[in-house]
């Protein structure tokens, strides 16, 4: 308790529905929408709700030193606490006390400018993060070496390559030096070289003891970087707890609402062509289950409506486990070419002869494309559990830190 | 132990030995950095406004450095434009038209108001729009939002000095010797600058919320211009118009301008006074306003 860097009391922040929808409107709208109390309304029309508490009462201290994840589903509040702390947005109640200077990290090359060159760009976009230009010049060629674009340093970054651009982004932002770090998924960005960069950079920062803010979807990386995790659901802080905890809990509780992943799902995207209409797994009893058995058969079963008769389509789902890590990918396009000869509903199956995954917890990510466009895609498909193993016949399976799909194999002895 | 209160059982509380530092509530007894609240207070604001002088610099800056990027003739633009829209107003106003120019040659009587309303309406038009080509900005990291149309009239200082250099010229062409007067023109151009940021700071805060701001701007500085004396003198107008055309603060800079290089007579003080308190009102309530709008602007934008 001795020594306190954020100490948030009572956030909250309510969004009008109607503000958010009027983004951009015109004058004409705004005073159409005033007139509208002359007219009577519909009758029988459902009076909506104007608002929604996007956060509600979320209180925490954080001590300096401490690395804190945040996760949660999509619009469950994370990026809005987020952004309360890194104040963009105001909050609509509540307070948080802040004993640090901060720097936010929400989105990599905030503040480009695409004509200027790569060195004018660390400076501006430096100063944009808060960086004096003193601290920006001293820290230079740092910047430089870590980003690797020694020689394109004169070059406008509109002629970047997007990996040139995204590591010269981060370059900067890693060396902002505040007493605290709000992070938001930006190591979403990246090849997977720079991304284990920007993670080892995050992990010296928390070596250095400063306070690092970090919300994710990664949750190998919030268990990896951050000995504690928040878990925000609806607003509201679930689980304040270790990160083993909080992605526990955040598995579970997405095991409890999958079905309703396929209702109102706010993570769900696409052009709803052909849609899914539900997943389920079947096993050789030919019964539905979440607890299967590694080694087995297992049917992936997808359930599919298509209104507007499309012909074809791809469909490929990954499965990610409890670490965040993606165990395995299954890609008609990949297997056996698109889907043809769509009928107005249907169910495609997707069979694994003898499943590899190891023992834990996966969740299933699925995509539908149809015409070259997403037509369906739901990050939160389905969760499910492997219980037990017949994989090996030892029964075993390697734990999931060294091993994301098992490989049958053999072993030989010849002494000499 | 916050918000856990057990009732009659006081001794948990007086067990609690004070450590040096911190209160019960859980939060250090020093004061916080920052403090983030529904309403803020004005002293934090303009102090923070102080701590981020760095960032204007760099915003304008920028603006500078972008300015004549990928085009050909580069800076000669700032020539350019004041140079072919006298040429124009020459012919149209003072052949054409024949409009008098208080005895001194059309060109030059229309360039030294140019110069001032070119520089004036750009950095307008910069400050109206500074926000909302900022949004991505504004919603991925804080800054004071002040900065915006406050950094909006230093590209147009660039522009307005190669601009003066061609006005000393033709002062030399047309041989109108300069006076003690000519040093009073940054007066007249800060005037400008902030009767620019003035109007930009109401307008910028509205466009974001209505961009109806942003489409009708343009036809706003044409009729703006032919509100103030660009082509033509003031002399032109009498009596009680006067004192409505005065509270166009555009009037009395533009004025200033022709004083203090052409050398006319006099400086009419009652041009000059309502238009100087009208620009500081603008200015102050403009302030207040934008501040109200700064706090809502990540979630109208």
């Amino acid at each position: 308790m001795s020594d306190i860097v954020i100490h948030a009391q009572n956030l909250s922040k309510q969004y009008t529905i109607g503000t958010l929808r009027r983004r951009g409107m015109s004058l004409g709208d705004h005073l159409e929408e005033r007139l509208k109390f002359l007219f009577p309304r519909r009758v029988g029309a459902q009076p909506r709700t104007d608002t929604i508490w996007a956060l509600k009462d979320v209180s925490f201290d954080i001590k300096r030193g401490e690395a804190v994840g945040v996760i949660g589903r999509n619009g469950a509040g994370k990026s809005t606490l987020l952004k309360i702390l890194a104040r963009i947005v105001t909050p609509t109640t509540g307070r948080a006390e802040l004993y640090g200077r901060p720097g936010s990290l929400l989105e990599v090359g905030t503040g480009f400018h695409p004509e200027l060159t790569g060195r004018d760009n660390i400076y501006l976009s430096g100063a944009i993060l808060g960086m004096k230009k003193q601290e920006v010049s001293r820290k230079f060629d740092e910047i430089v070496a870590f980003s690797e674009i020694e020689q394109f340093l004169e070059t406008p970054v509109k002629r970047y390559s997007s990996g040139m651009y995204v590591r010269l982004a981060f370059a900067v932002a890693a060396h902002l030096e505040t007493e605290i770090l709000l992070v938001d998924e930006v190591l979403a960005v990246g090849d997977g070289a720079f991304q284990a960069k920007c993670l080892s950079k995050m992990a010296s920062t928390v070596a250095e003891g400063r306070t690092v803010f970090f919300v994710s979807h990664n949750l190998e990386a919030v268990q990896s970087l951050c000995p504690r995790a928040l878990l925000v659901r609806q607003g509201q802080v679930a689980v304040d707890g270790t990160a083993q905890e909080a992605v526990q809990e955040y598995l579970t509780y997405l095991t409890a609402t999958s079905s309703s992943a396929f209702a109102e799902n706010p993570e769900r995207s696409g052009n709803g062509k052909v849609r899914l209409t539900g997943v389920r797994i079947v096993t050789t009893s030919s019964l539905a289950t979440t607890n299967l058995v590694a080694g087995d058969p297992a049917v992936f079963e997808f359930t599919y409506e298509n209104p507007v008769g499309a012909e074809s389509c791809r469909l490929a789902f990954t499965i990610f486990n409890q670490l965040g890590i993606a165990a395995t990918n299954c890609d008609t396009t990949i297997a056996n070419g698109a889907l043809h000869r769509l009928s107005e509903s249907g169910t495609f199956r997707c069979v694994i002869p003898n499943l590899p995954l190891p023992i834990g917890q996966y969740r299933l990510a699925a995509t539908l494309e149809s015409e070259g466009h997403i037509s369906d895609s739901v990050p939160n498909a389905l969760v499910f559990n492997v219980a037990s193993s017949t994989f090996f016949p030892s029964g075993r399976s390697p734990q999931m830190r060294y091993c994301s799909c098992m490989v049958l194999h053999q072993w030989e002895h010849e002494p000499v | 132990m916050r918000g856990v209160v057990l009732e009659g059982s006081s001794t948990e509380e007086d067990s609690i030995i004070p450590m040096p530092g911190i209160n019960l509530d859980g939060a250090p007894h020093r004061e916080p950095l920052i403090i983030i609240e529904p309403s803020d207070r004005l002293r934090a604001h303009l102090q923070e406004l102080w701590n981020y002088r760095e960032l204007w610099y760099f915003f304008a800056w920028r603006d500078i450095k972008v300015r004549y990027k990928q085009t050909v003739i580069g800076a000669s633009w700032a020539i350019i434009q004041p140079v072919l829209t006298m040429i124009v107003f020459t012919v149209i106003f003072g052949r054409l038209a024949d409009v008098p120019s208080e005895g001194v040659p059309y060109p030059i009587f229309a360039f030294t108001a140019l110069l001032p309303w070119q520089f004036f309406a750009t950095s307008l038009v910069r400050a109206v729009t500074s926000v909302v080509a900022s949004s991505a900005l504004i919603t991925k990291v804080y800054f004071p939002r002040l900065l915006l149309p406050f950094s909006a009239p230093a590209c147009g200082t660039v522009d307005f000095s190669i601009a003066f250099t061609i006005l000393l010229a033709m002062m030399v062409w047309f041989g109108i010797e300069p006076t003690w007067r000519i040093l009073t023109v940054p007066l007249f151009f800060l005037a400008a600058a902030v009767t620019a940021v003035a109007a930009g700071l109401w307008l910028s805060a509205l466009n974001a919320k209505y961009r109806d701001i942003g489409l009708a701007l343009p036809f706003v500085v044409q009729v703006w211009m032919f509100a103030s004396p660009v082509a033509y003198p003031v002399s032109l107008l009498k009596g009680d118009w006067r004192l409505l055309y005065s509270l166009n603060p555009m009037v009395g800079i533009i004025e200033g301008f022709r004083w203090a290089i052409l050398g006319r007579r006099h400086l009419d003080v009652a041009l000059l006074v309502p238009a100087a308190i009208l620009i500081l009102a603008l200015f102050a309530g403009g302030l207040v306003y934008f501040r109200r709008v700064e706090r809502t602007l990540p979630d109208v934008i």
